[in-house]
């Protein structure tokens, strides 16, 4: 046990769960290369849909300056350096080489929601032209055996090269049998290993198909789980929040597309360039919680003045996300700045440890600054520590992740 | 006799997890149906022991399409049991929060969950773009608009488009569709336009979420409302907030008038013969009188209200959509609803259970019997005894349907003055007779209505929300003690979701929730078979319905779609010739 608690200690500082954006000229130079390879090789590829990208843009009456505004962002969000910004471009033109499959389990399908949400590129942009999303039960036109015959052929044509993004938690416990889909009345747990037996990745999208989400939340009456507890021997890699933000779900394929690698992830298989700070580290209201202003009851002058919301719950100093710089919805908002505070949603078990309107007990987070962040740290180690048996099966799917890792940026 | 035996599932284009058998006779048409859930996660378990405060966040995950719904309710269900009456610029922000939502989510369902019921994407393919612009205008004309979508060079590029898309030989999501079914009835024209407005509803109802994150912080899954009001306080008094607010529901509000309203008008028109038709309606088949159409089903409509438009307190002041119940599709009674008549039966639900009970006394306790796997491959439901994860509600011993239309059934029935004339202006414009409401296109129909209702009023009340900041009255949260409140109580959140009636029942002791019970909307129209053997709306609104080509479930899932059924997809015709799903004989119902 206590090596388990070193292993995590060595994986989970503020430091090592963040992309190292200093790596030296030769490291980006070999990357660089790396990709340029890749994109080479996948232009040979059949695209899925053999659609001209510059004509699309043009067809559509679109910017190509727009369509690189978009791309420096999406290469800054993946801590790339600017010389990477034309790769980026090109993976972007060569995403319809990569077929998705999406399935839906234990959900609400809010992940789906949000995809719908995605702003770059744009949904439709999505289905009809970049990515190749041969299955997805929330838009798919058909029902019945045709959908099921939809799954069959997708995953018979693209064997192999398709990635499976799953929605929703698994149940493997008591209510193992009680979810099922399709006329053969699969269980969900069955139907999710066939699918992905044949995925070249699979991506698990939201809350529930990360940690197990709300079904899995005490007493969890169905056992249920997340996709990196059931899916062995694939790389696994986790978006949690609640909803996932579009933004990494496609800074994921993106990624994929460039590097032909699963991106850098941290201990719980979460990509680094998403989640490599907390919510605390970019937020808005840092200042005020540094110089020790608060909102100290809902409606009150702190929070007509935008004070910081950790007496109010906020969970944002023990939250590992980018939604501080990303935001939702186009950046039209996000929880913090609609004065409500973060409710941990990307972290394990948040239901049950932080989804609550009251501050943490024993958070021992003292404003003004001196000594905090060590504090905090230090804070959410033990918690993570906590989540205990989960961390040796991490372990296990990291490695796995990880090797593929080692031919790209390794 | 010789009947068939339809399974459908997965029934895609919904949320969650969906099944539908349905039996045909020799003419293909539905003699039984039956509707069941094949999802549980156990949500209202998970809630037991919170603390009340919390829940809101937990319970607005039941659902994340009709986000927030549920988050408002539950919250409302404490602060009722807290006896909490909100601030002004609370309930006017809810208000916005959750009207937003209707406008997002009834679009987002009547083009990319129900259209392509409608629409044959491969038929727009051979549309004649010039005529097609012509026919844009004429049913823009009838909604008394110029159309969204203008000019033939706009709906060539748009055909050329998908044409490149379908020649890639892949189809994607579209692919396998039931495209060349006969019972797809319009032109190839009409067909470009339905294609059109769906990929540019794509990118309004991007816009349309905005409204719901300028208030609620994100969306899906907003977060602002906390008990005893909001805490966007900020977001209120920003005038930058308010006219972004203004410009995203005035781009929403053009497209509903000038696409989507046109295009219910074109669909409801191309396919008025089956909404009257009422020899397919279930009444018709059970002797009674069928005054509607093919998928009118129960004809009895029930809303509780909602949108509340003073500060006099819940279930006190008036709302933009009265409570009420309509039986039998007459309009010219409405019975108040009392909830104490409101009772969820479990006699064919996975549950333990003997009687129907209130839901304060509600239990969630699993009793999972399965399917019934036959040599054939398929699982059926087992009909006779148990079979759905969805409970059957039942008011004052009557099943009873939920949704916009039975809002819009029910506002006419009590003679509101502002959704009559929303009902009539609609069915006067489209020439459409009022019979046509108690039809499959009818509940669709009664949902485009009620966007547009919902788009223009929105705009007053965001002006009421600014002027009354700019007033000067920042309130938005009313204090309280929740040592002193929380002891011992109970409380309800009885409003309206966009696909109906939605019921949060909450029990409090010692400051923790003792006992949680949702009644959703598709709770009351996909429930299952009743103690008594009735069966539920989706059930009955099938009944009737000829199908043109059982390998294609087109019509059952037009139908369903017609809900728009909050579950998890899957309707699955599995048929007996191609697939195995044999033609067999059923001597009695129980046989199936």
């Amino acid at each position: 046990m206590a090596e388990r608690i070193d292993g995590v200690r060595k994986l989970f500082t503020s430091k090592s769960a963040r992309v190292d954006t200093n790596r030296g000229d030769l490291y980006y130079q070999q990357l660089f290369d790396t990709c340029r390879a890749r994109l080479d090789a996948l232009r040979e590829q059949p695209a899925v849909n053999r659609l001209d990208f510059d004509s699309l843009l043009t067809d559509e009456g679109q910017d190509r300056r727009e369509f690189m505004k978009w791309v420096s962002a999406v290469t800054a969000m993946l801590m790339l350096p600017p010389m990477f910004t034309p790769l980026v471009a090109e993976a972007a033109e060569l995403m319809n080489r990569l077929p998705v499959v999406w399935l839906e389990l234990q959900d609400c399908a809010g992940n789906s929601e949000a995809l719908l949400r995605s702003d770059g590129p744009k949904i439709d942009e999505i289905v009809l032209d970049i990515i190749s999303l041969e299955f997805h039960e929330s838009l798919m036109a058909p029902s019945g055996h045709q959908a099921e015959k939809q799954l069959e052929d997708a995953m018979e044509h693209f064997k192999g090269n398709y990635l499976l993004f799953v929605e929703g938690s698994i149940p493997v416990g008591a209510g193992r049998d009680w979810c099922t889909i399709g006329a053969s009345g699969e269980t969900f747990l069955d139907h999710l290993n066939r699918v992905a037996e044949n995925a070249a990745a699979v991506v698990a999208v939201g809350a529930c198909a990360t940690f197990g989400g709300i079904p899995a939340a005490a007493p969890n009456p169905t056992g249920a789980v997340g996709v990196m507890d059931v899916v062995k021997g694939k790389p696994v890699i986790n978006i949690p929040a609640c909803p996932a933000n579009p933004a990494n779900m496609v800074g994921v394929v993106l990624h994929y597309a460039l590097t032909g690698q699963v991106p850098e992830l941290d201990s719980l298989l979460r990509p680094k360039f998403a989640f490599g700070y907390r919510i605390h580290d970019n937020c808005e209201r840092r200042a005020h919680f540094d110089a020790g202003e608060y909102v100290e009851e809902w409606g009150d002058e702190g929070a007509k003045n935008n004070f910081c919301l950790y007496k109010m719950g906020c969970k944002g100093p023990m939250t590992f996300n980018n939604c501080s710089i990303v935001r939702y919805n186009e950046g039209v908002n996000w929880p913090i700045g609609v004065g409500r505070g973060c409710i941990g949603c990307s972290e394990p078990d948040f239901w049950d440890k932080y989804a609550y309107e009251r501050p943490m007990a024993n958070a021992n987070i003292k404003a003004p600054t001196g000594g905090v962040e060590k504090t905090v740290d230090q804070f959410g180690l033990g918690l993570l520590t906590a989540a205990g048996i989960g961390i040796g099966i991490h372990a296990v799917a990291s490695a796995v992740a990880g090797k593929r890792e080692e031919g790209g940026e390794g | 006799m010789s009947k068939r035996h339809i399974v459908v599932d997965p029934i895609t284009r919904i949320e969650g997890h969906l099944r539908i058998e349905a039996v045909i006779d020799e003419n293909n048409t539905i003699v039984d149906a039956y509707s069941s859930s094949t999802m549980f996660r156990g949500i209202e378990t998970i809630l037991q022991g919170r603390d009340p405060r919390d829940c809101g966040l937990l319970a607005m995950r039941i659902c994340g399409v009709c986000t927030g719904t549920h988050y408002q309710r539950s919250i409302e269900a404490v602060e009722d049991a807290f006896d909490i009456t909100i601030p002004k610029n609370a309930r006017i922000v809810r208000n916005l929060i959750q009207g937003a939502l209707y406008v997002h989510d009834h679009l987002v369902h009547f083009y990319h969950l129900h259209a392509l019921d409608f629409v044959d994407v491969v038929s727009a393919l051979s549309a004649d773009p010039a005529k097609t612009a012509e026919e844009a205008r004429k049913w823009a004309g009838v909604a008394g608009v110029s159309p969204y979508t203008d000019g033939e060079s706009e709906f060539k590029a748009i055909q050329e488009r998908v044409a490149k898309f379908v020649k890639q030989g892949r189809l994607g999501i579209f692919g396998n569709g039931y495209w060349g079914n006969k019972h797809y009835k319009l032109t190839p024209e009409q067909n470009l336009i339905g294609v059109a407005h769906y990929l540019q509803a794509l990118d309004i109802q991007r816009d349309l979420a905005k409204m719901q994150a300028i208030f609620g912080g994100k969306n899906p899954h907003p977060q602002s409302i906390v008990v005893g009001g909001v805490t966007c306080v900020q977001d209120i008094q920003n005038p930058a907030r308010i006219a972004l607010f203004k410009q995203l529901l005035s781009d929403g509000t053009k497209f509903v008038k000038q696409a989507y309203l046109p295009d219910v008008y074109m669909a409801g028109t191309m396919y008025a013969d089956e909404a009257t038709d009422s020899k397919a309606t279930f009444t018709e088949l059970i002797g009674g009188k069928g005054v509607g159409g093919t998928g009118g089903g129960l004809l009895n409509y029930m809303s509780y209200g909602d949108f509340r438009l003073d500060d006099t307190g819940f279930y006190k002041a008036q709302t933009l959509f009265p409570s009420g119940i309509v039986y039998g599709g007459d309009l010219s009674k409405v019975e108040a609803v009392d909830h104490e008549k409101i009772a969820e039966d479990v006699t064919h639900s996975w549950y333990e259970g003997s009687e129907p009970l209130h839901p304060y006394n509600g239990q969630t306790i699993p009793k999972y019997t399965g399917l019934d796997k036959r040599d054939d491959g398929i699982a059926y439901l087992k009909t006779g005894e148990k079979y759905s994860w969805i409970k059957t509600p039942i008011y004052n011993d009557t099943r009873v349907e939920v949704g916009p239309l039975a809002r819009m059934i029910v506002g006419v029935a009590s003679k509101d003055e502002r959704i009559t004339k929303y009902v009539t202006n609609f069915l006067k414009r489209g020439n459409l007779p009022v019979s046509v409401l108690f039809s499959t296109v009818g509940r669709t129909a009664g949902r485009a209505i009620e966007t547009e209702l919902m788009a223009d009023v929105m705009m007053e009340w965001v002006d009421e929300l600014a002027a009354n900041a700019a007033a000067g009255d920042l309130r938005t949260w009313t204090e309280f003690d929740f040592d002193k409140v929380s002891v011992k109580t109970k409380g309800m959140g009885l409003a309206e979701a966009p696909r109906g009636s939605l019921g949060h029942w909450v029990r409090v002791e010692d400051g923790k929730v003792a006992n949680y019970q949702a009644v959703v909307p598709s709770t009351w129209n996909a429930g299952p078979r009743d103690y008594k053997g009735r069966m539920g709306a989706y059930e009955a609104s099938l009944i009737g319905t000829k199908v043109a080509d059982p390998e294609q479930p087109l019509e059952i899932i037009r139908t369903i779609h017609s809900f728009d059924p909050c579950i998890a997809c899957a309707v699955h015709v599995v048929d007996t010739k191609g697939k195995s799903l044999g033609v067999y004989k059923l001597d009695s119902q129980c046989s199936i």
